[in-house]
């Protein structure tokens, strides 16, 4: 007898279906309980594997609470791909709907920013152009350029202090989170992703940058959305961290 | 600001900007991996899932109980009213209602 694949996969995803008929073992007697064995480990692994993906979430709501929110998430949203790396990319979604987390309302963005940083950590590599380089464009020059991001770089724009909330529970020591909306930009200088709290304008720059806009585009995209916009200090980071890896031809 | 005046502020913030660069701490100093190191508790591993052999269960918490055993830091952070008034308090009380039938 042959296990249709949907009734195995209903079963595989829900402890109160039963279990699907006609499974055997080596010995050729019924296998119904290695079934549960093996659909406790599909659950079991992909929880482990939020936990992984998501430490700032699991501590925020606290270890035992994110199991169940993770056995909720991965029977909603099991793997699409059997490659582990970027599951989880539902969850901010799932976040912001889940009863119990709804109210909740900077979670979201941290799970956003989360998976970003593994993006990031994943993402291909890209030689940064010299920061020398930069300055040795004629402004006039600089300002029609389309300049390509690092293929690891990632913006978070929210409008709560998700980059704070971030450190708070990561870093011993660091302060409290005090409301304010936050733009954190991903970089990938060396191996590992950081994350970085952006200066005004930071933002709209960025994101005008990522969309398209020629260089002097996005500074007046900039401008215009944060009058106090501070281009030296976002040009410095950009610099220092290698976020910049053409410069594109002049249009 | 004519656009005359705004290349050359750009041209003063890309100056500005590339002796910033210059003078910070170099993350060009070499920096080697060290894989398998990171404290234990301590989350450093930015790969995250799928990098690892997971799957060697216990018991997997598919439980309709949603308990609030322990509250995480969630009720640390205490953040003000947004102007529009919207919910913005890390409270996990939403925790406790909405529990699955």
């Amino acid at each position: 007898m042959i296990v249709d694949q949907t009734t195995f996969r209903t079963a595989l995803l829900d402890a109160t279906a039963p279990r699907p008929e006609g499974l055997s073992d080596g010995a050729g007697a019924p296998a119904g309980r290695r079934f549960d064995v093996y659909r406790n480990n599909v659950a079991f692994s992909l929880t482990e594997a939020l936990e992984t993906a998501f430490p700032v979430v699991a501590k925020l709501v606290g270890a035992a609470n994110f199991k169940l929110l993770a056995g909720a998430f991965l029977r909603q949203h099991p793997p699409r791909s059997p490659v582990m790396m970027f599951y989880g990319s539902d969850m901010p979604a799932f976040l912001a709907a889940f009863g119990p987390t709804a109210g909740i309302g900077y979670l979201p963005d941290v799970a956003r920013l989360e998976l970003a940083l593994r993006e990031s950590y994943h993402a291909a590599d890209a030689a940064p152009v010299a920061p020398a380089e930069i300055g040795a464009l004629a402004p006039e020059d600089l300002m029609a350029r389309r300049v390509t991001l690092a293929p690891s770089f990632r913006l978070i724009r929210s409008r709560w202090p998700v980059h704070a909330i971030w450190r708070f529970n990561t870093e011993d020591g660091a302060p409290k989170p005090a409301m304010a909306a936050e733009d954190v930009a991903v970089f990938r200088p060396e191996y590992d992703p950081v994350p970085v709290l952006l200066p005004p304008g930071g933002g709209a720059f960025l994101e005008a940058l990522q969309s398209g806009a020629s260089f002097g585009g996005a500074v007046e995209a900039a401008a215009e959305a944060t009058p106090d916009t501070d281009l030296t200090a976002i040009l410095a980071l950009l610099m220092s961290h290698g976020a910049i890896t053409d410069l594109g031809d002049v249009r | 600001m004519s656009n005359t005046t705004k290349t050359l502020a750009v041209a003063g913030a890309v100056a500005a900007a590339l002796t910033a660069s210059l003078s910070a701490p170099a993350h060009a100093q070499a920096k080697e991996k060290c894989y398998g190191v990171s404290l234990a508790g301590k989350n450093d591993c930015a790969a995250g899932p799928g990098t690892t052999c997971a799957g060697t269960s216990t018991v997997d918490y598919q439980g309709n109980a949603w308990t609030l055993v322990d509250a995480g830091t969630c009720t640390e952070i205490e953040l003000p009213a947004m102007a529009d008034g919207t919910e913005r308090e890390g409270s996990l009380e939403a925790l406790e209602r909405d529990l699955p039938a």
